[in-house]
């Protein structure tokens, strides 16, 4: 692994992170791209792309993709990412390294509208059927609200946070600062 | 619940066919069949509630435990029930579990295409209110808001025991000449399809797929 | 009065054929799930899922075809019944049984296929064409050591009559033709076990890959019609067999006890094989089953 990030890091502009012996995970700039997973794939045996996600960092008005490839020989993992512009969000599609990339390609094109010019079938419908909002996975969709408009909820619905359902049988149970969440 | 309204017969648009495949598809809504004559009807009931064939929809997770009904642990055949693969000839159909907007326009393709005493079970809580999903971009939360359920079997996921309680419910519904689902469907029918497509934004196909 | 008394002796041959092959039918069901382990059905099943069929609400047709596909299935099963005489010696179910019947018979059997296939083809599901396909292959295959062995038989007692054959089998266990003309016997019941339909011949209706096959689009009174033919044919396929090969019966309680021994080779097959592919089902047929029926032509 190590010998690979030097090398890598002769060619290429990359920051690198080792998470474990057998993963790694560098960050490349959206240029680069293509290029270091054509190198990886023909000259580093990573020949297998395991999956290709996108995180929505809306702090930094950012999407971060992560493209997960496999040495199957040495059975290590390399993830490279890459962070692309949230608001024009276009990223150059590897459908013609691997060809299974399309449907990710589709997928995220759908669920976060990171559109990748080029790749065949990208505009066609993957799961959602006559989806007329934002693309649900972005952090800016609230889903409950889209719900609750949307769904015909149920009244008298109640939830109960494990934690205080354990405070009443377990008085022992630890008490920890309750998660700030969506569950009231 | 809105109440019955008394249904104007009308042919349906099927505006979500393209204009020239409009003439293959059926234009008539469904219309309710009454009840025969008391005890003719009891006598009917009797079979029906004995030979419930089942049209299983299993997308969700609970329906892993409808499997166990059909192996030796919990034989259903021994209460007259068999699987269907067909839908023309299922009178009962399961959801088992949540369903997707996606998989929801499947399961109305699937209700309307069988034949007229038909119930509908749903299993799970997910069927229910939606379950765990309820606040899911995608995940309907009522199913008797799309389709007359007559038995729903609440659990996450309910025990292979709960299901067979179900459908005994189901059963003595039937029984009592209560599982009128299709009737309802029938008399309800524009509310049920304004539902349906409400949730449903690409309607491609007929308004009703019989 | 003559023609009056038939048709009544008929109508009580034809409703005793078809009660006792719905209940052979639910006792296997019922055998069928004590092997798998499970409880199994209620013996009278069949006759509840027949009533519910027919109580049906609504119906959907695909054309006129459509519903003569059933009607000629049924006239098939009923065919084969009423040319068959049931119980050797017996006025009121000896049928319509004349000298020629054997031939008759053997026709009215493929004819309800030869039916349901076009009105399952007017249904217009996919896998009812498959299915359809299936069959058709598969019947033409085990026709072939089935015409084979009946023409043995033909040659060996020297008539086409049903009646006359089964009364040369009354002098006693030995002079059944299962023991006098074992050959064709065993031709014969390698075409039964396809003709019944039990796993490993189960291609056509196979639920599991092409749903039920023909009857895929049929619902409501229509699938009761085909479910109450599946009583009458089941009953004249194991007549013919029992009086062709295993002697005929002299009453009511034999013919039951013999019948049902017979379907039980079937079922016993049946839970024993997993099901056939298509191809491998025709090769079958056309392997042993036909050797064995052109042996039985040569021996005689
Ligand atoms: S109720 Fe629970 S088990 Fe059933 S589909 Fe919903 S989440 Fe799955």
């Amino acid at each position: 692994m190590n010998s690979l990030i030097k090398r890598l890091k002769m060619q290429f502009d990359v920051e690198e992170q080792t998470q474990r012996s057998n993963l790694s995970f560098i960050n490349a700039t959206a240029l680069q791209l293509p290029a270091l997973l054509t190198h990886l794939r023909d000259y580093e045996k990573y020949t297998q792309l395991i999956f290709l996600t996108a995180v929505d960092r809306i702090e930094d008005n950012q999407f971060q993709l992560t493209y997960m490839l496999a040495d199957e020989s040495s059975q290590n993992n390399i993830g490279v990412r890459v962070r692309i512009d949230r608001e024009n969000a276009v990223m150059t599609s590897i459908a013609h390294l691997w060809h299974h990339a399309r449907t990710y390609q589709q997928e995220l094109r759908e669920m976060f509208g990171i559109d990748f010019p080029g790749s065949p079938g990208v505009n066609d419908n993957f799961i959602l059927e006559g989806w007329e909002e934002i693309p649900p996975m972005r952090r800016d969709f609230d889903t409950r609200e889209y719900s609750e408009k949307t769904y015909f909820p149920r009244p008298g619905r109640s939830t109960t946070h494990p934690r205080t359902a354990m405070k009443a049988v377990d008085p022992d149970y630890p008490e920890l600062p309750l998660m700030k969440g969506r569950v009231k | 619940m809105k109440s019955t309204e008394n249904k104007i017969i009308h042919p349906l648009e099927n505006a979500g066919v393209p204009e020239d495949q409009r003439h293959l598809y059926c234009d008539a809504s469904p219309r309710p069949y009454p009840a025969l004559n008391k005890y003719v009807e009891r006598f009917l009931n009797w079979a029906r509630a004995n030979s419930l064939w089942i049209l299983g929809y299993g997308t969700g997770c609970g329906a892993i435990e409808l499997r166990p009904l059909l192996t030796s642990r919990f034989d259903i055949s021994q209460y007259g029930m068999n699987p269907r693969p067909t839908p023309r000839q299922s009178s009962v159909f399961i959801i088992g579990g949540y369903l997707s907007v996606k998989t929801l326009k499947r399961v109305i393709r699937s209700y309307e295409q069988m034949q007229n005493p038909k119930f509908v079970v749903g299993l799970g809580s997910c069927t229910v209110n939606g379950g765990m999903y309820w606040d899911s971009y995608n995940t309907v939360n009522r199913l008797d808001y799309y389709l007359p359920v007559d038995v729903y079997v609440a659990g996450c996921m309910p025990r292979p025991e709960a299901i067979i309680a179900g459908f005994e419910k189901l059963k003595s519904t039937i029984m009592a000449g209560q599982a009128e689902g299709a009737n309802e469907y029938a008399e309800r029918f524009d509310w049920y399809k304004s539902n349906q497509k409400k949730i449903i934004k690409d309607w491609d196909m007929p308004d009703y797929n019989w | 009065m003559y023609i009056a008394t038939k048709a009544f002796y008929l109508f009580v041959s034809i409703i005793v054929a078809l009660v006792w092959g719905l209940t052979v039918n639910g006792i296997v069901r019922k055998i069928v799930a004590r092997v798998h382990g499970r409880i199994g059905p209620p013996v009278w099943q069949p006759f509840i899922d027949i009533i519910k069929s027919n109580a049906k609400r609504s119906m959907i047709a695909h054309g006129v075809m459509f519903y003569f596909g059933p009607v000629f299935r049924f006239a098939g099963g009923l065919g084969t019944y009423v040319f068959i005489p049931a119980v050797f010696g017996s006025v009121v179910f000896e049928n319509l049984s004349f000298s020629g019947d054997l031939l008759l018979v053997m026709y009215f059997i493929f004819f309800g296929q030869l039916g349901m296939a076009l009105g399952a083809g007017e249904g217009g599901h996919p896998a009812s064409a498959i299915a359809v396909g299936r069959g058709l292959a598969q019947m033409t295959a085990f026709e072939l050591p089935f015409a084979l062995s009946i023409i043995s038989l033909a040659t060996q007692y020297n008539t086409l009559s049903i009646t006359d054959i089964v009364a040369a089998q009354q002098a006693g266990v030995m002079s059944w033709t299962v023991f006098t003309n074992p050959l064709a016997t065993f031709a014969a019941l390698f075409a039964l076990l396809g003709m019944n339909m039990h796993s490993p011949f189960d291609i056509v209706i196979a639920p599991q890959e092409i749903p039920l096959g023909p009857p895929t689009e049929y619902q409501g009174s229509l699938l009761g019609m085909l479910h109450t033919n599946r009583g009458i044919f089941v009953s004249a396929k194991l007549i013919l067999f029992m009086n062709l090969y295993f002697g005929g019966a002299l009453n009511l309680p034999i013919l039951m006890v013999k019948t049902f021994a017979i379907y039980m080779l079937s079922v016993v097959v049946g839970v024993a094989f997993p099901r056939f592919r298509a191809d491998q089902s025709i090769r079958f047929f056309l392997g042993v089953p036909t050797v064995l029926g052109i042996l039985a032509l040569l021996i005689q």
